[in-house]
């Protein structure tokens, strides 16, 4: 078992190998129990589950590599979408035509970015726990979202956006291809581009870095507003997958979304961590969760399992490491 | 107070250990070492890091139990091995390096804290608490308010609360881990009184440390180890920190002045009146090509300040600073590193280094345009640029990607220099460049410099050790409150004649 193991770490690196493993765990155990697990409905209906959580889960990855976090992410999304919805409505509701979705797509990322750009220069500045300033925000454009709908849902969008929650290309969910895509450019800026590097090296000792030349300042904006530009991208895939905006849509997926980064091995105190074991680990939870669903299991239930997973993940951590010091140890 | 070798015979050690061996994973950490201190004497245990001081400290204190066939006794009884426990309650203390004391409480809790402990009624008395705290201050004849928060005040201050609380603990033998690294000259001297304040109530004193020049005037006797054995036991009188220095890394040092006429190269900087309210005042000087200025100054003098200035991190009140000719003025430390200033930090455990990241990432931070192409960083140019300057300057590293953390104190030094040579500069600040750098890995990280210096790079080298710039720098400026005060060559001057000057 150890030497599966470390043939996984070393053809694929440490941090991919445990989701892979988990991965190749919920597959197995779910195959052998269930034999409509491995069926075109199953991953069907994963594959547009997967996006809403995945764009979410991205967003908060940026900020928790620089060992902050973006509490905002869900409402972040809902103020996006609702800024879009806007835009549709001023422009016709249901006659509403590309030009407005197009525009209106654009305002809502720049509304996204905006509240990131808000949290970036807050914290830039003043040096606040992220915790406070994110929380702040949630709050904030929670309110002016509840004021702005009366806490009631907005519909009535054109027919021609359901493809972008609903529709496939070449078999392949539309909102997966999005997902993809955008693990695809988190992945290229953590790895190729000065930002990137930045953001993990803040995320170990801010201050050495600052002391190296690197304006720390631009870096945790530009963290913060890439993290609120990705909420408005999964703002408007909600808004085309349930073709109405509520504010407090996807609230609870919040700390999951924390929690997905953890799984994916993001250091929870930031610095190291990369996009695609968390991808990965996106896709075992939400295995998790159909797979029991197919089971028959109450959906809270699978809520608690993914619990469970977490908590048996961290202590599988203490015991590799454990076993790793007393290896060592030995010489 | 130290005793004559008469008596030292006739006395009966406090504390005696004999035949004592350890090994971690097969590592012999100590190979048959014999240690022993005296009641009421003063008593430096020397050695470099990793020569297994503090493992020896651990055995004392029962942190580690030494391997069979050891002897320990402590005030006339024999143990096996020792437990914290017993060491604590038979009057064994160590005051560690970080002192391991709870800022956010008030002094009396820091000092009587462990009377408290595990007592039945499980309740905190904290008048009595009070009361201890101020008996053990007096006992040292300091006066502190026991009730402000630790952290309200300064190390100096904090370290004599860790002494004051292995007082409560009615101490016999007292270890201080490097009691003076962080000490101003006034605090050590303070700190010196202390000891013999405790030596002469018949408290034995331990100093763990491989800076000695303060201490040695008040021991007795120097135990030095190295590479987990024992070189030997010395009487103080009439040792030097030179000889010290060669016991403990079993080399001599061909120390010699260094400095030469370099007024022939072009100046590089030019400093003006430069001036920072509360910080330095009027500081005028010039470095040139292929020249090595040391500054030389107390923690407090204003170098770190002056430093940091020209390196763009701080906007000087007023005066001029001119770099190759041109007047500059600069808004970042990006602005100053990209005009060719590079600044190493004297704090390399929390400033200069990122320490969980890797080395390789530490030595291309400032640097990041070198490694890019077409727009995108790429792996392969960072580890060239890497490998580069590893052999550049022989350092000594496994992998790339290791953490910088994993790296001898020397060998995280010269991947910091190296870090600010792959910026190119004209003018390399060294900030107090050997904290924290063994003795025998110093001398390296000077060879460098030279090396440096000679190719044409213009150095400032900022230290509070005279022989560091005495011997290393072609000009000593000695900075005291924020201004400098006097000018030294070392070529005709003595290493004295500076010492003179900066402990007046």
């Amino acid at each position: 078992m150890t030497r599966f193991v470390e043939l996984f770490q070393n053809r694929l690196g440490r941090e991919l190998a445990g989701p892979l493993l988990a991965l190749l765990a919920v597959l197995v155990i779910f195959g052998l129990s269930s034999p409509q697990f491995f069926s075109q409905a199953t991953f069907g209906s994963v594959a547009f589950q997967l996006p809403e959580l995945g764009l979410l889960t991205l967003a908060m990855l940026f900020p928790l590599l620089t060992g902050g976090l973006n509490l905002a992410i869900t409402f972040t999304a809902n103020f996006a979408g609702l800024t879009l919805a806007w835009a549709l409505k001023s422009q016709g509701g249901l006659d509403a035509g590309p030009a407005a979705m197009v525009l209106g797509c654009i305002l809502a990322i720049g509304a996204g970015a905006a509240t990131g750009l808000v949290m970036g220069l807050v914290l830039a500045y003043t040096r606040a726990h992220p915790i406070l300033v994110s929380l702040s925000m949630m709050i904030f454009i929670r309110g002016l979202g509840e004021f702005l709908t009366r806490g009631g849902d907005i519909s009535g969008f054109p027919d021609f956006i359901r493809p972008l929650g609903h529709g496939s290309l070449l078999g392949i969910p539309v909102p997966l291809i999005l997902l993809i895509a955008c693990v695809a450019l988190w992945h290229f800026l953590l790895m190729r581009t000065k930002l990137g590097f930045n953001t993990y090296m803040v995320g170990s000792n801010i201050e050495a870095v600052r002391y190296s030349g690197i304006n720390t300042r631009k870096v945790i904006i530009l963290v913060y507003t890439l993290s609120g530009a990705m909420s408005a991208v999964a703002g408007i895939i909600m808004l085309a997958r349930f073709n109405s905006v509520r504010v407090g849509h996807g609230e609870s997926y919040l700390l999951i979304t924390v929690l997905a980064c953890f799984l994916g091995g993001i250091n929870p105190f930031g610095g190291f961590g990369r996009v695609l074991p968390v991808f990965v680990a996106l896709v075992v939870l939400q295995l998790l969760s159909s797979g029991l669903n197919l089971l028959g299991a109450n959906q809270h239930l699978a809520t608690a399992v993914w619990g469970l997973l977490l908590v048996g993940i961290m202590i599988l951590r203490w015991v590799a490491s454990q076993y790793k010091s007393i290896n060592t140890s030995k010489g | 107070m130290a005793l004559t070798d008469h008596t030292l015979d006739s006395v009966r050690p406090l504390l005696s250990l004999q035949n004592i061996n350890i090994s971690f994973g097969g590592v012999q950490a100590l190979k048959n070492v014999s240690f022993d201190v005296l009641p009421g004497e003063v008593h430096c245990l020397a050695g470099e890091n990793g020569s297994g001081k503090s493992t020896l400290i651990k055995i004392i204190t029962g942190v580690y139990q030494p391997a069979g066939g050891a002897s320990i006794s402590f005030d006339g009884q024999s143990y096996d091995h020792m437990s914290p426990v017993v060491a604590q309650s038979k009057g064994i203390q160590v005051i560690w390096q970080d002192l391991a004391l709870f800022p956010e409480m008030t002094v009396a809790e820091n000092i009587a804290f462990q009377t408290v402990l595990g007592r039945w009624p499980r309740l905190v008395n904290y008048r009595h608490m009070r009361e201890l705290a101020i008996q053990a201050l007096d006992r040292l004849g300091v006066l502190l308010d026991v009730d402000a928060p630790l952290k309200s005040f300064p190390i100096a201050q904090r370290q004599i609360v860790a002494i004051a609380r292995a007082l409560v603990g009615e101490a016999k033998v007292v270890f201080m881990d490097e009691p003076t690294a962080s000490l101003t000259q006034s605090e050590t001297d303070h700190l010196l009184n202390i000891v013999r304040t405790l030596s002469g109530r018949g408290v034995a004193v331990v100093f763990v440390s491989h800076r000695l020049a303060e201490v040695l005037d008040i021991s007795s006797r120097l135990t030095v180890l190295r590479d987990g054995g024992l070189v030997g036991v010395y009487p103080t009188a009439g040792m030097t920190q030179s000889r010290i220095t060669e016991l403990m890394t079993g080399k001599t040092f061909d120390n010699h002045v260094r400095a030469a006429d370099r007024t022939t190269g072009s100046k590089v900087l030019k400093v003006d009146g430069l001036t920072r309210r509360g910080e330095f005042d009027s500081v005028s000087f010039t470095v040139r090509e292929g020249e090595t200025l040391g500054i030389i100054g107390l923690l407090g003098a204003g170098r770190t300040e002056l430093a940091l200035t020209l390196f763009g991190m701080s906007k000087p009140d007023s005066g001029a600073i001119t770099l190759n000719g041109h007047s500059v003025q600069f808004q970042s430390n990006r602005a100053a590193i990209d005009a060719g200033i590079a600044y190493l930090s004297e704090d390399r455990l929390s400033l200069g280094l990122i320490q969980p990241q890797s080395i390789a990432d530490n030595l291309v931070i400032s640097s990041l345009h070198k490694i890019q192409k077409n727009g995108v960083l790429s792996d392969s140019r960072k580890q060239q640029l890497v490998a580069g300057w590893i052999a550049e300057l022989g350092v000594k590293i496994g992998q790339q990607g290791d953490a910088i953390s994993t790296l001898s104190g020397g060998n995280q030094q010269r991947v910091a220099i190296a870090k600010w040579l792959a910026t190119d500069p004209k003018l390399l600040i060294l900030d107090a460049p050997t904290v924290g750098v063994d003795v025998g890995a110093r001398a390296g990280i000077f060879d460098i410099v030279a090396k440096l210096a000679d190719a044409g790079l213009a150095i400032i080298l900022i230290s509070d050790e005279v022989p560091e710039v005495y011997f290393n720098a072609d000009r000593v400026l000695h900075m005291a409150q924020g201004q400098i005060v006097g000018t030294f060559d070392p070529r005709s001057c003595t290493l004295q004649d500076i010492e003179a000057a900066v402990y007046a």
